[in-house]
């Protein structure tokens, strides 16, 4: 990143927001196209049946009633939904997309009704009689692995999806050496991603150009397009996707669902515009869950508090079929299991279980949220163990400065981190040792007051290419247009991050222009090279640098050619205020317009310059990144009905260099909230029949505005050495940092009552109950 | 079918819809006024929020029979041609919104706050956006503009204190 900046690091208002406070911006339900139909979709109410037949011929008589389609009508029509994941020995689950012998979870397809308008689609839905043979639903992943418990899948002698271990550095020795044995499970519990925009998707199929069209909301067109072209066999050139504006993601879009498929399939087979809109209901039942683990945690250290050992072992709840990376998302867990901390050995086994649930996969964190819940509960385990101070303990187990970069002996590289710095930054910052004296005080008052301290690393940046399915790098392509204005073509897939502010001001930082004379475009595979989308932190840590690295060449050409117009060493061009200039003779000037006509007009082209400005870079990055933080709060829990509230709320986090700060902020702060959704108020919660008891947002509760106590924000800047941006990815820190500062908090909180550990969400009733316990015990 | 009319956005419209479509689906669907979103069509997320005389409601939760001879603002109608909604104009200085579809819904639950109070403490603020999931933004940044737009609407200089 240049030393000096005009527009990098500064907090430009964002280019999307004149659209979206105007309620101008087009989400996929705001696109009509004429002659528009609509489909519905017929689920499942059991979590686990034999499907004996499907009655159509109401629905199909019903009034404004097109098409209905059977799972079985669709057999070897659409292919089954893709998945990503390669793990040796793993089993098949692969989900149909509509289901035509057995359901396997409450909310999978098993019809379709296409009408003329979205009312007769729904009611003719109900008019299908399917006659179902209910099986023993499989919900508890543990009793799933039981001896004797029904088998999702005939052929398969248990619901065990894979094993997976790994292990670095001799674990054997490190529990050998310990003083001390710690063990602890804890559950992670299922999420919902819940994007307030639920998904949706518009098919148009145009049979003289042989072009289908399917806009969708997803952080992930290209891909999409290859896989639907994939499942519809039909050929990639001909299948365009379009992400309009997409309301949230957080990983539950990074994936290809049935309805996609579906719906390109049908716009085909009618020739007729389809519009799906998920209802919110479908949206809980039907789009991918995530975390979901129990994790067995065992750590061996020595009475000084340094850390030896830990040994995991993970229940991975899959759910019944595969998405696109579900096998794949615990495992990330194993390859985070070091935390910020210098474990010599580690050991993670994790069992993938096959469940009558809604498969879980990529949500914010995936994966790391787990492996940094697991590692600071450990640590703050140990250091209640020794009566020790936790951010004492942390502080011992840092790697050193001269450490890094870092190998962990799950097998990865910390690019570069200053965990004391942050460490310190939010110590100060929440004035700890004077919170520390106030909570001795409020004991003596018989108050239930709780700190908690995080520090994390992440894993982001995702990633080089060797360590991601699909690859890892990330395209863009920056034409300067004869006007010389920009537009920036990116294959990330942004939907709120905001890179249509960043990637303008490196533009026109790296032209010399205003913002507002670069464009960003993305999510149309017509228009913008192929790219792998927005997820794991990547948008700004591998797009923006592909961007950057096309702006750079474009600099390179323009400035040799005013160096050719100007009789000056390109070399000692400047481009600033929207020229080109010599940086030691400023007279030696042309306005950037002119350098771009010449370009164009290809008339005084030094020789072997083509003509135009136009250049694509595909970005491969060397390594992951692995930003960092330090996270503390303050809860106080009534003791006459175990509400937890949250008092204090510091974040220290250290995403390297930073393109925007209004927009790290956000990301921090949406972060942060979601993780307080977690800890406080999320469960997805099934019956022992499999159904969804959480199946609206009257059930599910995330965090509303008056949830949250204000979030004091800090930051320090290492930046990565992996790229020349020195950028790391921001994206996901607080559901990765936050969510073990307040479960440490609470279990704080509750140590005069006995309480060791306390699983989450930390709803009144669990607390209380654990606070009468413990007060009983202490009588 | 039913005749509807109602005055949105200081115009009057009319349109003959079944009996069951509610004031969500009228503006959407029949008045191409698709600023208002759909989230969860059961009241419980505030993205179709708009304001019928004075009153921020839930519009998936209103009939469009209910509304007629009512007056709507909906976030089409809270900007001029030239010039953005004092809230408008904070949520873009703070940006307070990030994919944008609970953003709509949030502005005129703050407008119909702010009518009604001019100078809210933040709890009232919080309080006023109960009905509005957010699950991009954690809400700092909303609440922030919403005070910040307070003061330029009673005049006063803006000066951020949480």
């Amino acid at each position: 990143m240049p030393a000096a900046t005009r527009y990098l690091g500064k907090p430009l208002k964002r280019k999307e927001d004149p659209r979206l406070i105007q309620g101008l911006a087009h989400y996929v339900d705001d696109i009509v196209l004429p002659g528009l139909h609509h489909a519905a979709i017929l689920r499942s109410p059991y979590a686990h049946a034999q499907i004996r037949s499907v009655d159509v011929s109401k629905a199909q008589s019903a009034p404004g009633v097109v098409l209905v389609l059977t799972g079985a009508d669709l057999r070897g029509s659409i292919g089954a939904v893709p998945c990503a994941a390669q793990i040796p020995d793993m089993k098949a689950a692969p989900r149909p997309v509509l289901a035509h012998d057995r359901v396997r979870f409450v909310g999978e397809g098993v019809a379709v009704v296409v009408a003329t308008d979205r009312y007769a689609a729904r009611d003719a839905i109900d008019l299908i009689e399917v006659d179902y043979e209910p099986l023993t639903p499989v919900v508890d992943p543990e009793k799933a692995l039981e001896k004797g418990s029904t088998v999702l899948y005939d052929g398969y002698k248990d619901n065990v999806a894979y094993r997976w271990e790994l292990e670095g550095g001799d674990l054997k020795a490190a529990f050998k050496k310990a003083d001390k044995v710690i063990k602890q499970r804890l559950v992670n519990q299922r999420l919902i991603p819940v994007a307030m925009e639920t998904r949706g998707v518009v098919a148009e199929y145009k049979p003289g150009e042989r072009q289908l069209t399917l806009w969708s909301s997803t952080q992930i067109p290209h891909l999409l397009r290859t896989q639907i072209a994939s499942m519809l066999d039909v050929p990639e050139h001909s299948v365009r996707v379009i992400t309009p504006e997409v309301g949230g993601g957080f990983g539950s879009k990074l994936n290809v669902y049935v309805e996609e498929a579906l719906l390109g399939y049908l716009a085909m087979r009618l020739g007729k515009p389809v519009k799906w809109i998920e209802t919110r209901r479908e949206n809980m039942q039907g789009t991918t869950h995530g975390r979901d683990q129990i994790d067995d945690v065992e750590v061996a250290f020595k009475r000084d508090g340094t850390i030896l050992g830990l040994r995991i072992h993970v229940i991975a709840d899959l759910g019944a079929y595969y998405q696109l990376l579900t096998p794949l998302i615990p495992t990330l867990t194993g390859l985070m299991a070091s935390g910020c901390y210098k474990i010599p050995a580690i050991r993670t086994e994790i069992i993938g279980v096959l469940t009558n649930k809604m498969s879980t996969d990529a949500y914010r964190g995936a994966g790391r949220p787990e492996a940094t819940y697991l590692v600071e509960r450990a640590l703050d385990l140990v250091a209640a163990e020794l009566k020790n101070d936790p951010a004492d303990l942390r502080r011992k187990n840092f790697p050193k400065l001269e450490d890094f970069p870092y190998a962990t002996p799950t097998g990865i590289i910390y690019d570069s981190a200053n965990y004391p710095r942050s460490l310190d930054l939010a110590l100060k910052m929440s004035d700890y040792k004077k919170l520390r004296q106030e909570q001795a005080k409020a004991r003596k008052q018989g108050r239930c007051v709780g700190i908690g301290l995080s520090t994390y690393v992440e894993i982001c940046a995702m990633g080089p290419s060797s360590a991601m399915p699909a690859g890892g790098w990330e395209s863009a392509t920056v034409r300067i247009e004869p006007s010389g204005m920009i537009n920036i073509l990116t294959g990330a897939s942004p939907h709120g991050q905001g890179q249509e502010t960043s990637f303008a001001q490196l533009g026109a930082e790296i032209l010399g222009l205003e913002p507002d004379d670069v464009n960003v475009i993305h999510g149309d595979t017509s228009i913008v090279p192929y790219g792998i989308g927005t997820f794991g932190s990547r948008g700004t840590a591998v797009g923006g640098v592909a961007a950057y690295q096309s702006l750079m060449k474009l600099r390179e050409k323009l400035a040799a050619l005013a160096g050719f117009l100007l009789g000056e060493d390109p070399s000692k061009l400047v481009f600033a205020d929207m020229k080109i200039f010599s940086k030691f003779q400023p007279k030696k000037s042309l306005a950037f317009g002119e350098v771009v006509a010449a370009a164009y007009s290809a008339k005084t082209l030094p020789p072997n310059m083509e003509p135009g400005l136009d250049a694509t870079s595909f970005y491969e990055p060397k390594n992951f990144t692995f930003p960092f933080g330090a996270h503390v709060c303050v809860v106080e829990i009534d003791t006459e009905t175990g509400d937890v509230r949250l008092i204090k709320y510091v974040a220290v986090d250290d995403c390297g260099n930073v393109l925007n700060p209004l927009l790290v902020e956000g990301q921090v702060h949406g972060g942060i909230v979601q993780a307080f959704g977690q800890a406080m108020l999320e469960e997805a919660v099934y019956d022992e029949q499999g159904q969804l008891i959480t199946g609206e947002l009257m059930d599910y509760a995330i965090p509303r505005a008056s949830d949250m106590p204000w979030m004091e924000t800090g930051r320090t800047v290492t930046p990565s050495p992996v790229n020349p941006l020195g950028v790391k990815g921001v994206g996901e820190a607080g559901t990765i940092g936050a969510t073990p500062a307040l479960a440490n908090a609470v279990a704080d909180a509750l140590a005069p009552f006995g309480v060791r550990h306390v699983d989450m969400p930390f709803k009144r009733e669990r607390i209380w109950k654990l606070m009468q316990k413990g007060s009983r015990r202490a009588k | 079918m039913v005749t509807v009319t109602i005055n949105v956005n200081g115009e009057k419209r009319t349109a003959s819809v079944p009996p069951e479509t509610t004031l969500l689906r009228l503006l959407r669907d029949d008045f191409n006024l698709t600023g208002s979103k759909l989230g969860c069509d059961v009241g419980d997320c505030g993205a179709c929020t708009v304001i019928v005389d004075g009153k921020a409601v839930n519009s998936c939760l209103m009939l469009a029979a209910q509304a007629d001879g009512r007056d709507v603002l909906t976030i089409e109608g809270l900007a001029t041609m030239d010039r953005l909604h004092p809230i408008q104009k904070a949520f873009e200085k703070y940006a307070s919104l990030q994919c944008g579809f609970c953003g709509p819904g949030v502005i005129m639950s703050a407008k119909a706050l702010l009518d009604e109070n001019p100078d809210p403490t933040v709890q009232e603020i919080r309080d006023a956006l109960g009905g509005n999931l957010c699950r991009c933004t954690g809400y700092v940044k909303m609440i922030e503009a919403i005070q910040d737009a307070a003061r330029i609407l009673r005049d006063e200089p803006v000066e951020i204190n949480r």
